[in-house]
């Protein structure tokens, strides 16, 4: 535990709060535009001070603890490792973006609009750094509400259902993980996630707690069958709204399994990996071929994440170091591209106001720039080599294939599909006939700010991902090695109680013969 | 006999007293009311502050004031206090009747104090029957109302009853056991008779009858329904508190196996469980907080059940909380009302229009009754289901987690209501082109909504006082 020096989490969470009541002094639409542009590149100034991040350690930094509810237990305990500085690093990073993305088409309720977007920027930095179980649990479900109201407020014609769907099969999804979180303080005696992780529990014990925590998880990321959520919200959500809950909100679930899931019920996870693995491939396989079947720009892109998401699960759920890697860049990468086409898809919006491919045909000779963003992010999407996906989904296919031949095997169809359902739009768009681009405006200096950034990082984490690589290699190391020693440990026992019963069963055996033993 | 010991009684006391006087003396200018009645409440509440670290048995040992009944009777004063300033301007009682009307409703309260301080069958009796009849009265006080004839005659029937048969299970439990001091009540052996253990269920069943807890809800919706908005913010709320003060009392008996811990941990879940499925159907906003409030009492006692000081802490918190949150969902019912009618869910269309800082408020009020973060709702039920883990009901615990998700949509329905729904421009009921909230009623709403998100944030000061 490395302490901090300033209490730079603290920071991060209460700047977009304190943007909040700067929100409500202010009167036009325009200057709370301005005021919460600030408010998003302050908050990524004072992001800033996490580059003194150490790498070369597992232990959490910047940490702070502070006794909450003394009766109880609880503590206000914060802190970052190898794989949470990513997630808050992607948070940080998708606050700016989205305001950009969202100056023109929020048109009214101006000021809501962006307290709730503040609002739930700060849980999500709360969900990332906590690391106590109470307060984990606590950001997890702050953000259900500015999301709803996100979607439901600002969202597309169909918006009212798409919300009320999505928060209610969250919610039915982490109803049951307090029950977790309190139980894992009876048995383990408290709250704090490293001093749990530390402990092993029962076998029993921790398969229950793992399928509550997998549920809550599952529904978040989403997984297959739980993602019927997925294409209502994401399709319907403003377009903020939409960029947060695939580049943010989605790696909730991921980072749950990585944050909890693995270290807390180590035995349970492997016991109950076939099936995650089996649902992450379902997930790839079943997400491509929506994704294929659609004429809705949103909707590929919503289909599209749940198989990459798929991916990453899988990853994850390989235990090894290949695919835990793979999964964590593919967690960003996935943020950075997925964000980027749903930014494109407003951009494209904007012009034609639908998000059927039919009305956004021929669009390379008009508006050729905005056209080369969209191939340029829909290659990024189905992991063309050289850009940030490639890396990420190389890595899962390796540690698939140093699993299982045959689970690889399954894994690269996904890949295909990805490209399949990418090209089919993209080709379409780019010259498809006639043309309905006809008058258009190529993009604006502000469609320029937003995209670049993001087209650069595609490129960078594509070409030198070696530096996200050595900052979370120890982590990473860390937490396969804790879950690898738990799994050996486990697997003897089991393997002296199973030559035990046998020996039992031939003892058995040789005596109803009539024999002696 | 000390007599600060009495302090936030006596105060109460003095205020039923003034209510009095100026009942008989000026009834033609209640007018006065306002302008001292909210503030002596107000000085009720600091009474009760300052005397929370009270402790000491009186009167021939049946009246215990400690850390407990001292934290639940600043609940009950803070409760009164809400409900003075919610209700002296409300609109469906007749002038001549405001003295009276808060006459009674000081009385009631102050029979929710000696509640919370009683440890003796009898004395209990007594107080939940002052604190009963106090409240029959109250509610056909709204005018021009058949409604609230009717849920009066309800109210006083099935209260009537409850209160009877309470009465007929204590003289079963004064012959099996031959006392009636609640201390030495629950170090008893009740296994060897069953004629006690069966008083004790009847006895109970009268303070489950003021907790609106199945199987003796019925009268829950449909009071709250006819009853004046004002008056329902008060019935849903504080005897409760009252209620729950001396079922904690109860707790040392509930020893985690016993039949009756099964019994009242089985109920707990079919109240919270019946109370959210009911209310997903409503349409009025009265009745959907009446189911609302069976469903609490089912959250209340998992604190009982659970039996240790844990869940002792806990449901006290969660008393204290539910007072806070339902006032503030009933702060806005009664300022959106402007003529005292109630309210239906799509009378609430455009409220975020209309009076932005209400919907606001309305808005926490309702996710603290979900019991989402970061309010008090969200602190409170952590607590009971903690507390009442590896007691011998994990199954209660999970059914109370997994209700959360039910009561979700009938609570986001509040919050739907204001704020996505536009007013439909054919109904033209709804009133809509009406100047701006009153910045009271604002200050007031945000205040109520301020207490339930720090106490959410910081539950510390909560424990503070009822745990030392």
């Amino acid at each position: 535990m490395v302490e901090a020096h300033f209490p730079i989490l603290t920071c991060l969470i209460l700047l977009p709060l304190l943007g909040c009541l700067g929100v409500l002094l202010i009167k036009t639409p325009l200057a709370v535009k301005g005021w919460a542009l600030g408010v998003s590149l302050a908050e990524m100034l004072l992001g800033l001070c996490l580059l003194q991040f150490s790498m070369g350690t597992a232990d959490f930094q910047f940490v702070e603890s502070v006794s909450w509810v003394p009766a109880w237990g609880l503590r206000y305990f914060l802190g970052l490792d190898g794989i949470s500085v990513f997630m808050v690093a992607l948070t940080l990073l998708m606050f700016p973006f989205c305001i950009i993305c969202s100056w023109t088409s929020v048109g009214t309720r101006v000021r809501e609009f962006f307290i709730c977007l503040f609002v739930l920027i700060s849980a999500l930095i709360g969900v990332f750094s906590a690391l106590d179980l109470v307060l984990f649990y606590l950001f997890w479900e702050a953000v259900l509400i500015p999301t709803y109201l996100l979607i439901s407020l600002w969202g597309g014609p169909q918006r009212d259902p798409a919300a009320l769907k999505f928060i209610l099969y969250t919610l039915a999804g982490s109803a049951l993980l307090l029950v977790a979180v309190i139980a894992f303080r009876m048995e383990g005696g408290s709250f704090s996630i490293p001093a749990l992780a530390a402990q092993s529990f029962p076998a029993h014990f921790q398969k229950w707690m793992f399928l509550i925590m997998a549920l809550a998880f599952a529904v978040k990321v989403p997984l297959f069958p739980f993602h019927t959520w997925l294409p209502a919200a994401y399709g319907q959500a403003p377009v903020a709204g939409s960029i947060l809950l695939s580049a943010v909100m989605a790696k909730m679930g991921a980072y749950g399994f990585l944050r909890l899931g693995l270290p807390l019920t180590p035995e349970a996870a492997h016991f109950f990996a076939p099936l995650i693995i089996a649902m992450s491939v379902c997930s790839i396989l079943y997400g491509g071929l929506l994704a294929f079947a659609q004429s809705n720009l949103k909707k590929i892109i919503a289909y599209s994440s749940l198989g990459h998401m798929g991916f990453v699960i899988l990853g994850i759920f390989l235990f090894n170091l290949n695919g835990v890697q793979g999964a964590l860049i593919q967690m960003v990468n996935h943020g950075i591209t997925t964000g980027a086409l749903f930014a494109v898809a407003a951009i494209l919006y904007r012009r034609s106001r639908s998000h059927d491919i039919s009305a956004n045909l021929g669009l390379g000779r008009f508006v050729p720039a905005l056209m080369g963003f969209w191939g340029f992010f829909a290659f990024a999407g189905f992991a063309f080599p050289g850009t940030n996906n490639f890396v990420g989904e190389f890595l899962i296919l390796a540690g698939a294939f140093e699993r299982n031949l045959w689970l690889g095997a399954v894994a690269v169809p996904g890949a295909l599909l990805a490209a399949a359902y990418m090209l089919r739009p993209t080709q379409k768009m780019a010259w498809g006939e006639p043309s309905t681009a006809g008058g258009w405006r190529d993009m604006s200096s502000r469609e320029w700010i937003s995209l670049l950034p993001m087209a650069f990082l595609v490129l960078y984490m594509g070409l030198a991902p070696t530096l996200c690589l050595k900052v979370m290699n120890p982590s990473l190391k860390h937490l396969m090695g804790a879950v690898q020693s738990r799994k050996t440990v486990t697997l003897s026992v089991d393997k002296a109680f199973s030559t035990a019963a046998a020996n039992q069963n031939d003892l058995k055996d040789t005596l109803e013969r009539g024999g002696r033993p | 006999m000390k007599v600060q010991l009495l302090f936030p009684e006596l105060f109460q006391l003095l205020l039923v007293a003034g209510l009095f006087v100026q009942s008989v003396v000026q009834r033609d200018r209640p007018g006065q009311l306002k302008n001292w009645l909210p503030w002596a409440a107000g000085v009720g509440v600091l009474v009760a502050l300052v005397s929370l670290g009270q402790s000491g048995l009186l009167f021939a040992q049946i009246y215990q004031v400690d850390r407990l009944s001292q934290f639940f009777k600043m609940t009950v004063s803070l409760g009164f206090f809400l409900t003075v300033i919610n209700g002296v301007g409300q609109p469906r009682l007749e002038r001549a009747k405001t003295c009276d009307y808060f006459l009674f409703m000081a009385l009631s309260a102050w029979g929710l104090m000696l509640l919370c301080s009683t440890v003796e069958l009898i004395s209990i009796y007594l107080a939940l029957e002052l604190a009963s009849f106090s409240l029959f009265p109250l509610v056909p006080l709204r005018t021009k109302s058949l409604s609230g004839a009717e849920a009066a005659i309800k109210y006083i029937f099935i209260g009537g009853v409850a209160t009877t048969v309470g009465l007929f299970g204590f003289s079963y439990i004064l012959a099996a056991q031959h006392t009636t001091d609640l201390n030495q009540l629950v170090h008893m052996s009740w296994s060897h008779s069953p004629m006690a253990v069966l008083g004790l269920t009847l006895f109970l069943s009268g303070l489950l009858f003021k907790l609106a807890f199945f199987p003796f809800h019925f009268w829950a919706p449909d009071v709250y329904e006819g009853a004046g908005n004002e008056t329902a913010a008060y019935i849903a709320s504080l005897p409760k508190v009252g209620a729950v003060a001396v079922l904690l009392r109860f707790t040392p008996l509930l020893k985690p196996g016993m039949d009756i811990t099964t019994t009242l941990a089985v109920l707990a879940a079919v109240s919270m469980t019946y109370g959210n499925l009911a209310a997903l159907v409503q349409k009025d906003v009265k009745r959907i907080l009446g189911y609302s409030a069976i469903a609490h009492a089912g959250y209340l006692m998992v604190g009982i059940v659970a039996g240790t000081a844990m869940g002792v802490a806990a449901a006290g918190f969660y008393a204290f909380a539910y007072v806070l949150m339902n006032f503030t969902c009933f702060w806005v019912i009664c300022r959106e009302s402007k003529g005292g009618e109630n309210l239906k869910l799509n009378d609430l269309r455009g409220l975020s229009r209309r009076a932005p800082g209400l919907a606001l408020v309305l808005a926490v009020g309702a996710v603290a009754l979900v019991g989402l973060p970061p309010t008090a709702g969200f602190m409170g039920k952590f607590f009971l289901l903690a507390a009442a883990w590896n007691r011998g009901c994990n199954w209660l615990v999970m059914i109370a987690a997994g209700n959360v998700a039910v009561g979700l949509f009938y609570y986001l329905n509040l919050v739907r209501y204001a704020y996505t729904k536009k007013c439909s421009e054919a109904s033209g009921t709804a009133p809509e082109i009406e100047g701006p909230t009153s910045v009271l009623s604002l200050f007031g709403g945000l205040f109520l909504a301020g207490l339930v998100i720090l106490f959410g944030v910081l539950p510390n000061l909560v424990f503070r006082m009822l745990m030392p």
